[in-house]
């Protein structure tokens, strides 16, 4: 022993930082259409390759390619660029709603719009997602009331949430939308318990839990995957890697090897990773795992891999962590010029009706901000009632709250 | 009517609300096929099969988690960690989210979830499993916490907790579930069947949450306990001859002032006896309650008998518990003051 060399410690470090010049070369990118599509009923064991290759279907000329391509009309296409379109104008709004101070807070998805939108639609009404404050497109892709989300962001007097919850922080059972908990990973293994309870009363219903990259680290997210594998519960387990939490780069939370899709393999969890940039991807995998799961297959994880182009919230100064021309640099592109190209390649779409389409797009976003405004936002207009602070703790007040109640005066 | 110890009262409870609720869904670890490391779960999932009643991992964040998802869902979980001193991984689970999920959503979710778990000392567990963690859940807005102190209210207690619609916390004293306590470790345990408080009735029943017993009628001093020590300050008013009112809480949160504030008002003196940590205790809660609302009525300072502030030891483990002698201190000195 006395001549061992001195141990060393090992920190992490991302490829790159301001000034350097962006590199994702150890990013390996296979081609479109390259990865196999196995049975639904597939033994996780027997597609083990999928928790490390990059499932994609759009091919750089926009072309659907591969067993993965196919299953989406082109209504459904013309749909989703909507909705892609929707979520990005929406944050635009909200972002500079923020910096107007007509909110307190905000978190855009650029970059990310295809992840929750295309998601979305592989569901069936009453599953349950159970999201964090990224996954907006779960709602806009369900037709959720955009007036109420900004409400909500506005807090004000038709909040659905009567201001109790930071904004972003949504919550519609009716759309299948859990309540957003600011506690990263909390809703991690919530959503195995509801899929669990699913199965145990004979329902069809499933449900879909969601985290960042970073909050994989977290004991809930390894609480999940117990729980998922041990009772093989009906549920899609979705990381979104986007590179970034907050400054933090993907490495911190995984080590130097594997992906977080092999995360489930230990597990005997079926586990895939897929282009998060590419909607038609992102469906057939949600798809293939919504299947899996209402055919008592059990659980399957997904990895979406995508970037955050834009700051971690409105709170935030990527410029400081991390090269400022890195998102360019990102290489599966922009999802929603992706889908673009496809329909115009697909003969459904022009540039023309694009710029069109944007322009319509925006008009609603504004006539909805409008429509907010006119109840108000965080410091002018209508605002929760005072009462709501101590409604609804409790179905039924309890007399110490009835006594705070009545000394606030109210 | 049968007469049952808190052990069979407790499964008696799960097992009339299984059969009258198929939404009552009850795990934990060890809880299925073995019963429960105490037993209280045994013959359930024979009973009810392995979707109502199984074994969990080890993981008591993913416990109460999963068990939050299924209240959510619309099911009513009962789960069990085996120690209170366990709880400790799942407590953000229990108090970030379990606590808050019909708040932050206003309403639209639920979380009709209930925590059971045996706790406190007086068999010899050592400092991880003899905890009394109750004000770590009082402090905590959106849980509900009870902790009885016989079969009679622990079965009727626990069928109020699974048929709330919020999240309760039971806290069940492991010192009486086998039988009952007189307040002194050196005398045998006595089978409830043979106590008047053993007779349990036989179906459904409930103790409404929120609601204290006066078990002792006096007119010298309030004296307020809750499980194990509701029977150390019944004996310490029989050894000091003391006349002391005894209140057992049964519910700490809802907390029913009323029955507290008109005993102090009527005896003018006040004892507070818990198991757990005397500082930022329950007790502390207690005492500021009976001040804020009693202060023109009091004759001596309120006195606070609690555990010391220290790991619960294990060899001197009826030197840390207040027994008796110390609570009979404490009415005297009330008395004299
Ligand atoms: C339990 C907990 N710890 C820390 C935080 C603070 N926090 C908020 S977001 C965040 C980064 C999350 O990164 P990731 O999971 O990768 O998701 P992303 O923001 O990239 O979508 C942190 C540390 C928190 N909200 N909850």
């Amino acid at each position: 022993m006395a001549d061992s060399a001195p141990l060393r410690f090992h920190v992490p470090e991302p490829e790159v930082r301001p000034g350097d010049t962006p590199d994702f070369s150890k990013v390996v990118i296979p081609e479109a259409g390259s990865v196999e599509r196995p049975p639904v009923d597939a033994e996780p064991e027997s597609i083990r390759k999928l928790a490390f290759s990059i499932i994609r279907v759009l091919n750089r000329k926009g072309e659907a390619v591969g067993p993965w391509a196919g299953a989406l009309t082109d209504a459904e296409l013309t749909d989703g660029l909507r909705h892609m379109m929707t979520l990005r104008a929406f944050d635009a709004r909200m972002q500079m709603a923020q910096r107007q101070g007509k909110t307190s807070f905000y978190m855009q998805h650029l970059g990310e719009e295809a992840v929750s939108t295309a998601f979305r639609k592989a569901l069936e009404k009453g599953d349950m997602n159970f999201p964090t404050y990224r996954q907006a497109g779960l709602l806009i892709a369900d037709a959720y009331p955009m007036v109420d989300m900004m409400n909500q962001i506005f807090s004000n007097d038709h909040d659905p949430l009567k201001g109790r919850q930071l904004p972003v922080m949504y919550s519609s059972r009716e759309h299948g939308f859990f309540t957003i908990s600011g506690n990263l990973a909390t809703q991690f293994v919530q959503a195995v318990g509801w899929a669990m309870a699913s199965a145990i009363s004979g329902d069809t219903r499933i449900a879909a839990a969601w985290i960042g990259d970073g909050s994989t680290a977290e004991s809930d997210f390894h609480s999940a995957l117990v729980f998922a594998s041990t009772y093989k519960a009906p549920v899609i387990l979705n990381v979104v890697n986007n590179q970034w939490a907050i400054s933090t780069f993907q490495g911190i939370a995984r080590g130097g090897a594997g992906t977080f899709a092999a995360r489930g393999l230990g597990f005997g969890i079926a586990s895939l990773r897929v282009d998060g940039n590419d909607y038609l991807a992102v469906h057939a995998v949600a798809k293939w795992a919504a299947e899996r799961a209402r055919s008592n297959l059990g659980p399957t994880l997904v990895e979406y891999v995508t970037y955050r182009a834009g700051a971690h919230s409105t709170s935030d100064d990527p410029s400081a962590y991390r090269p400022k021309t890195e998102s360019d640099a990102w290489p599966l592109g922009d999802p929603i010029l992706r889908l673009k190209n496809h329909l115009i390649v697909r003969g459904i779409w022009s540039e023309e009706r694009h710029k069109q389409a944007e322009a319509e797009v925006m008009d609603g976003v504004i006539a909805a901000q409008k429509e907010a405004e006119r109840h108000g936002t965080l410091h002018s207009g209508g605002k929760p009632s005072v009462r709501d602070i101590f409604e609804g703790l409790y179905e039924e007040m309890p007399p110490h709250l009835r006594r705070q109640r009545q000394q606030a005066g109210v | 009517m049968p007469r049952k110890t808190m052990i069979e009262a407790i499964r008696d409870g799960l097992d009339v609300m299984m059969d009258r609720d198929k939404r009552v869904v009850v795990y934990g670890e060890d809880v299925g096929y073995f019963g429960g490391v105490f037993r209280c779960t045994a013959g359930l999932q024979a009973k009810y099969g392995k979707t109502r009643c199984f074994d969990a991992p080890i993981n008591e964040s993913g416990i109460v988690g999963t068990a939050i998802g299924m209240a959510a869902y619309g099911l009513r979980p009962c789960v069990e960690i085996q120690f209170a001193d366990y709880m400790y991984p799942a407590y953000d689970q229990l108090t970030q989210e379990a606590s808050r999920l019909r708040y932050r959503s206003a309403g639209d979710f639920t979380c009709p979830l209930v925590v059971r778990m045996p706790t406190g000392g007086g068999i010899f567990g050592g400092q991880t499993h003899s905890q009394s963690p109750e004000a770590l859940f009082t402090h905590v807005s959106g849980l509900k916490t009870v902790v009885p102190s016989n079969p009679v209210d622990a079965k009727g207690l626990l069928i109020a907790a699974i048929e709330d619609p919020d999240p309760v916390i039971v806290l069940e004293p492991k010192r009486l579930y086998n039988g009952p306590f007189d307040g002194h470790h050196d005398r045998p345990v006595t089978s409830w069947s043979k106590h008047e408080l053993g007779e349990v009735p036989d179906g459904h029943y409930v103790v409404p949450l929120g609601k204290a017993a006066i078990r002792r009628e006096g007119a010298a001093v309030t004296v307020l306990a809750y499980g194990t020590m509701v029977h150390v300050a019944l004996a310490a008013a029989e050894e000091t001859g003391i006349d002391a009112e005894v209140i057992d809480l049964r519910t700490l949160v809802p907390l029913d002032l009323d029955t507290i504030v008109a005993s102090v008002n009527k005896t003018g003196r006040c004892v507070v006896i818990h198991e757990a940590t005397t500082t930022s205790g329950y007790g502390a809660e207690l005492v500021a309650l009976v001040q804020e609302h009693c202060f023109y009525r009091l004759e001596a300072p309120i006195g606070r008998v609690a555990g010391w502030d220290t790991p619960y030891p294990h060899a001197q483990e009826w030197d840390y518990f207040p027994g008796p002698a110390r609570v009979g201190r404490a009415l005297v000195e009330a008395m004299e003051a």
